[in-house]
């Protein structure tokens, strides 16, 4: 017994967990792409003649968001110079094989591309902190690092605006795991769909309300070369509790998940509520909540042989240190050693909010 | 393989997305499911991935007895969800894929 599609009547091969609606193919295709031009509309995302970096790790939702932004650009002449931006972390085996995609990527959809490394920006690939540091901080040097470095690909390629593939799923994770840590200023930002107007390159994510299913089904039927392996130095490719309990309340009622992101934009912060202020890193010049920016730290640490340095509870007191240009002592770095099994968290989504 | 001589009802059976990789890598896997007196439906058929195909890590592929959220389904290119999910009869030469969406994106 074939189900109908909701829309035209042909056979329907899939149900939108949005909605619930059954579609077929071809109306799937139309009401996915059109929904990320109507968010891209309703919030103003991009003006005709700017220049738009694409996040590029050859994972699925970057690849279908560069797919769908070059078919809406030509479709409905935005007016953009697209380009596709991958970070290379210097991972063997992983960031190769993935950026292999990205450039048949760039063939396939006959969009620019530039790749910066973690070696070029900061003299040190992933292989080589991971030796160094050994395999229980690495996720922290990697997210802060690439937050950095997609930017300064950015800017190199004179780009006005970074494009990430974030989905719905990962926003409502976001959302619960800033609730949970009770984080007010990131709690505030992570459901905005453009972040970091000032000293950053404006970043925005155009499938926020797209359902990390429905991203999944578009690449798989229209064929969309992605790359899907864990990173092999998060091998449990660890994702918290906030993600499986999002999986769970999915599966009982699909909607749970754009209402996380419905209630996280509605919340409002009393007026007396102290935030973090924003200033520059003494460093490198960008944006920091402290003195020293995060990846100045870590990096400090690193090439001063303390690499567990800027890790865990007694950050700040060392952005402050470095600020003020203090030479750091073996006991410092053994006190820091310490400290650091109370870990940062480590998970990609809470470093890039 | 030589599934046509065999009493057995040949499937084709897909992992992607991530999933491949509990199944040693394989992707692509053709099966044939002995006759029973029950039907073979996907509640059945993942008993029998289990205990026949699974390599690792079985918390990461099932749950209790459906695949773990966030593994999506299609029988012959068409979400499970509309085709009545475990409880789907299994027909010869079926294609049963199974995507990953908890793999990096
Ligand atoms: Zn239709
Ligand atoms: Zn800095």
């Amino acid at each position: 017994m074939p189900v109908c599609c909701a829309a035209c009547s042909g056979k329907a091969v899939l149900k939108r967990p949005k909605t619930g609606d059954a579609l077929c193919r071809e109306c799937f295709f139309h009401v996915f792409e059109t929904e990320i031009h109507h968010t891209i509309l309703d919030a103003n995302l991009f003006t005709a003649g700017e220049t738009v970096a694409i996040g590029a790790s050859g994972g699925k939702d970057s690849t279908v968001l560069a797919y769908v932004l070059k078919l809406l650009n030509d479709k409905y002449d935005y007016g953009l110079k697209l380009i596709l931006l991958s970070v290379d972390e210097g991972i063997t085996g992983y960031r190769d094989d993935s950026l292999t995609t990205v450039k048949r990527n760039q063939k396939q959809y006959d969009l620019p591309l530039k790749i910066v490394s973690y070696e070029e920006l900061y003299g040190w690939t992933m292989d080589a902190i991971v030796k160094e540091i050994g395999l229980k901080n690495n996720c922290t040097f990697c997210g802060v690092f690439r937050r950095q470095a997609l930017d300064r690909g950015a800017v190199l390629v004179e780009a006005d605006k970074i494009v990430t593939g974030h989905n719905a799923d990962d926003i409502a994770e976001t959302v619960l795991m800033n609730v949970l840590r009770g984080d007010i200023a990131r709690l505030r930002r992570c459901t905005s769909i453009t972040t970091g107007n000032e000293g950053y390159l404006p970043r925005c994510k155009p499938l926020k309300y797209t359902y990390e299913k429905e991203i999944v089904m578009y690449a798989y039927f229209k064929k969309l070369d992605y790359f899907s392996t864990e990173c092999i130095y998060s091998p449990n490719a660890y994702r918290g509790y906030a993600r499986a309990f999002l999986k769970d309340l999915e599966a009982i009622r699909s909607s749970s998940i754009i209402d996380i992101i419905h209630s996280g934009e509605s919340l409002s912060i009393k007026k007396d509520v102290k935030m973090p202020t924003q200033m520059t890193c003494l460093q490198c010049g960008y944006i920091s909540s402290n003195k020293v920016c995060k990846a100045c730290v870590l990096l400090e640490g690193l090439n001063k042989g303390l690499p567990k340095l800027g890790i865990g509870k007694g950050l700040k007191a060392r952005q402050k240190l470095v600020a003020a240009g203090m030479t750091l002592t073996n006991t410092e770095s053994q006190s820091t050693s310490t400290e650091s099994t109370a870990v940062l968290n480590t998970d990609k989504q809470s470093l890039e909010f | 393989m030589a599934a046509s001589s065999q009493t057995g009802m040949s499937i084709t059976l897909e992992f992607s997305g991530g999933a491949e990789l509990l199944f040693g890598k394989v992707k692509k896997h053709h099966i044939s499911l002995d006759e029973s007196t029950t039907a073979w439906t996907i509640k059945k058929l993942l008993i029998w991935v289990k205990d026949n195909l699974l390599k690792e890590r079985p918390e990461l592929f099932l749950q209790g007895e459906t695949v773990r959220p966030g593994i999506l389904v299609l029988v012959n290119d068409a979400d499970w969800e509309l085709l009545g999910e475990l409880e789907y009869e299994i027909k010869e030469n079926d294609n049963i894929v199974f995507i990953s969406t908890l793999h990096g994106g």
